[in-house]
């Protein structure tokens, strides 16, 4: 009788798991930096197409990467930086060409009244600062030591995050003097972290691509929502929330 | 002091009050001189580990007093409370605790090393003691592979070694079977009178309190319901339960004018003065038993169903039911002449004048 | 007569085959993912790998922090898990409850936690750093405060089950004998404790070793001073998957060793 239980909740799990996937859900996996701007994408994408469901999936571009390689059903990706998205490509697991709908500087992020007193990229080097950057492999941090190195400076880091929101909240916190991350994180924290401008000489900028997967569960919906993220509608979502456009 | 323990300088003397929950208070006095054996006899759940407990210093005293040799060691209204380890009270334990994780030299050594007695001398002097007790080829065995009777013994040494000024023993003999209980009665008596201050053991077994005690105290129920020698305690016991240890019949019962009543019974005793609640006693050998109905002079006679013979040796013990159950003794010859087994109906028959009677 | 007495014998003693097969299933739950790690194993590369930086800093900062949290979950959590059994005090209940607590968080909840309570800019942490200059999160003392947050609650509970168990007349006769109450503890009542308390320590090592989730949010992420294996495995996962392979497998073979090697008072305490 319990076995009889059991394995009936075995099977309904297994075929509502199956379902998840049909019909008309998109799942795009999009990078931290992404995750307040495609939100709001995302709620006006489906006011216009009522009947496609847009399920994010928010992580450190590298990750998703890694994800996908091993084959996650994912329908979209959206990466902060190029180098991801050709691995991808790569593989052979792009439909069609990626696209460029977005670009994004780097910043430094200290916490408000920036109590390290940092007033440019030259106090990374400050030992008695505690200094966070992303990890190597992640855009964000690929692109901060881009940027200090650029700057000539040899950053004293105690800690490196897997993704920029991890670094963002420590930041946020007090815990962490000072780190880089992108203008647009310093927007949407909505003052909780204070900014300071890396100046365009020492400054990147970040390319951000979007494409469909070719394995994509829901194709369709998929090159649906791109073409949404490059819409005027999209960009002008993206525009507010301080990304720049090609 | 509360009153009624009498102080002595040596020796034990206690009063113990200790409240268990609602149900239960223990309430005993006793005093036990140096170099005297005093038994704690009585059924279980009479309050008997509560009062090793109090003594060895594992319980704290609710009132009362205890002192040994003139120290005082537990005096609640005093506020003094002397912890265990510094009692000097040896205690061998029911199931004896020897360690299990310590070899039986180490578990005898135990003591002296806890007094900060240097190791090797210390394990000299457990040598010693084991081999005078015969168990020296046992020093690196574990606890768990002794028998009963060797742990018994290892037990006592290691409790004996710290030269207490108190000795107290749990149940001493209970957990060994019948042939070992004897032959290490013998020696644990011999412990005993050597050792020089009070001791005291408890114990639920008459036989072992009448052959080690000098002094019989029996508890029941929280407290001592009569405290004598042991031939006392066997030839005028005072509640039913001792009656039973000792093997009278006692009958609790109403008496006038010649009559004692008990629930559902009348007796016929010789005492026509004594009136009011009263104790009756009738030894087992004083019981007729027939098959008929006995004329003559018994006024106290009546038909009753045999529910159990035990055989003792050269006796048997046989006991009657409804109404008035009784325990009587006869002959073996006399069981077979009678041919009597379980469910005979026999006809008993007591002389008014081998009842005695006191006064409750 | 003798073959009808054999066979009805194999028959009695062959388990019924619905168990056997269930607990082959059971043990595919552990040994399928162990055998996925072992077919991707770069077996060429290995040498090199597990000589390389990240590897050998993983393997320091986690031995020495496991190591850590363990001594320190043994030297206040053996006295925690003796007045839990002990003594008799108001709210013992809940201040179960609290032990239990890391276990049944999520343990980047535990690591956020920390970092309110411990972090600079933390209720106790803030007042520390002002008086003292010290700074826990990220830096060694952090990755050892985040395994024994999660892993001490193992030692109390094991400890505290042990104590329970033990008969409490042992250390009365050792009262009665002349032992004061640290001759006691160290001398009866450990060592009958020793299996509960051998288990425990295990269980406290290998959870202290796997920690991730409140390392990585209390002690950030450097290699070579807060990266412990977890994390290495974390990171590569990302960038380089011989390496991450070759972390998860150090991992399983130190794991492994010690769990077999500790296997007769695991099993009997548990």
């Amino acid at each position: 009788m319990i076995v009889g239980l059991v394995a009936g909740a075995l099977v309904l799990a297994a075929c509502g798991g199956a379902g998840d996937t049909t019909g008309d859900d998109v799942l795009v996996s999009a990078a931290s930096s992404l995750t307040e701007v495609f939100t709001e994408i995302e709620e006006a994408f489906e006011s216009a197409t009522p009947e496609i469901d847009v399920v994010l999936n928010i992580g450190g571009s590298s990750g998703l990467r890694e994800q996908i390689l091993a084959g996650a059903p994912a329908d979209v990706f959206a990466s902060a930086n190029i180098s991801n998205m050709d691995l991808v490509a790569d593989a052979g697991d792009v439909e069609g060409d990626p696209a460029i709908f977005a670009r994004n500087r780097l910043e430094i992020a200290v916490p408000t009244g920036n109590p390290g007193s940092v007033t440019g990229l030259a106090d990374f080097s400050r030992d008695e600062l505690l200094i966070g950057l992303c990890a190597e492999d992640v855009p964000c941090g690929d692109y901060g030591r881009q940027v200090l190195q650029r700057a000539d400076v040899v950053p004293s880091v105690d800690t490196e995050e897997p993704n920029v929101r991890a670094l963002l909240t420590k930041i946020e916190a007090g815990e962490l003097d000072a780190g880089i991350v992108y203008v647009t994180d310093v927007v949407s924290t909505g003052g909780d972290v204070d900014g300071i401008e890396i100046s365009d000489d020492d400054n990147v900028y970040a390319d951000y691509p979007i494409a469909v997967l070719t394995d994509a569960p829901n194709g369709d919906a998929a090159a649906a929502f791109m073409a949404f993220v490059l819409s005027d509608e999209g960009r002008s979502i993206l525009a507010d929330h301080g990304f720049g456009l090609p | 002091m509360v009153g009624g323990a009498v102080n002595h300088s040596t020796g034990l003397d206690a009063h113990l009050v200790v409240s268990r929950g609602e149900a239960f208070t223990l309430d005993v006095s006793l005093s036990i001189p140096a170099g005297h054996t005093v038994a704690l006899l009585g059924p279980n759940g009479a309050g008997k580990s509560t009062v090793v407990a109090a003594i060895a210093g594992l319980l704290p005293l609710d009132e009362g007093c205890i002192t040994l040799d003139g120290r005082t060691l537990d005096d609640p209204a005093g506020d003094v409370l002397v912890p265990a380890e510094d009692r000097s009270i040896g205690v061998v334990f029911q199931d004896y605790v020897l360690f299990p994780q310590m070899t039986v030299v180490e578990n005898v050594e135990f003591g002296l090393r806890s007094r900060r007695v240097p190791r090797r001398s210390a394990h000299e002097q457990a040598m010693r003691w084991l081999d005078r007790i015969g168990l020296g080829d046992l020093a690196d065995r574990r606890p768990n592979d002794l028998s009963g009777g060797q742990a018994q013994r290892i037990a006592v040494a290691r409790a004996l070694i710290t030269e207490p000024d108190l000795l107290l023993l749990d149940e001493p003999l209970a957990a060994l079977d019948a042939t070992t209980r004897v032959d290490l009665r013998r020696t644990l008596a011999d412990h005993l009178d050597q050792f020089a201050g009070p001791r005291m053991v408890i114990t639920h077994d008459p036989t072992e309190a009448f052959l080690l005690a000098d002094e019989i105290h029996v508890i029941e129920d929280g407290v001592i319901t009569q405290v004598g020698t042991p031939d006392d305690i066997r030839l005028r016991p005072r509640t039913p339960y001792i009656a039973d240890l000792a093997g009278s019949n006692l009958v609790l019962g109403t008496a006038s004018a010649g009559i004692v009543t008990t629930d559902t019974q009348h007796l016929h005793i010789a005492d026509t003065h004594i009136s009011g609640p009263v104790l009756a006693a009738i030894h087992p050998r004083a019981i007729i038993i027939d098959r008929h109905q006995p004329d003559g002079s018994p006024r106290n006679t009546w038909e009753a169903t045999v529910t159990r013979i035990e055989h003792y040796g050269d006796r048997v013990r046989l006991q009657t039911g409804d109404p008035l159950p009784l325990t009587a003794e006869i002959t073996p010859d006399a069981l077979s002449d009678l041919q009597i087994v379980e469910g005979s109906v026999v006809w008993i028959s007591i002389k008014a004048t081998e009842i005695s009677v006191e006064k409750d | 007569m003798t073959k009808r007495a054999t066979s009805w014998d194999r028959r009695k003693r062959r388990p019924p085959v619905v168990l056997v097969i269930l607990a082959v299933l059971g043990l595919s739950v552990f040994v399928i993912p162990l055998l996925g790690l072992l077919a991707r194993t770069p077996w060429s590369d290995l040498p090199t790998l597990l000589t390389s930086d990240v590897v050998l800093d993983a393997l320091r900062v986690s031995v020495v922090a496991s190591l850590g949290a363990t001594a320190i979950s043994a030297i206040l959590g053996i006295p925690l898990a003796w007045v839990l059994a002990r003594v008799e005090f108001p709210g013992r209940a809940i201040v179960r409850g609290l032990v239990v607590l890391p276990l049944v968080l999520p343990p980047v909840v535990g690591g956020a936690a920390l970092l309110f309570a411990l972090g600079r800019r933390g209720l106790i942490g803030e007042p520390l750093n002002e008086m003292t200059g010290l700074v826990l999160p990220f830096s060694m003392w952090g990755v050892i405060i985040a395994a024994t947050f999660v892993a001490m609650p193992f030692l109390v509970i094991t400890v505290e089950g042990g104590l329970r168990n033990l008969d409490p007349r042992y250390e009365g006769a050792a009262a009665t004998l002349g032992a004061g109450r640290w001759t006691v503890l160290w001398r009866v009542t450990l060592p009958m404790i020793g299996s509960s308390l051998a288990a425990g320590l295990a269980l406290t090592w290998a959870r202290a070793l796997g920690e991730f989730g409140a390392t990585i949010t209390f002690a950030g992420n450097l290699q070579g001073r807060t990266q412990s294996l977890p994390l290495a495995v974390y990171v590569a996962m990302e960038s380089d998957r011989g390496a991450a392979v070759a972390l998860s497998l150090i991992m399983v073979v130190i794991s492994l060793t010690v769990l077999i090697v500790l296997r007769h008072r695991w099993w009997g305490a548990l």
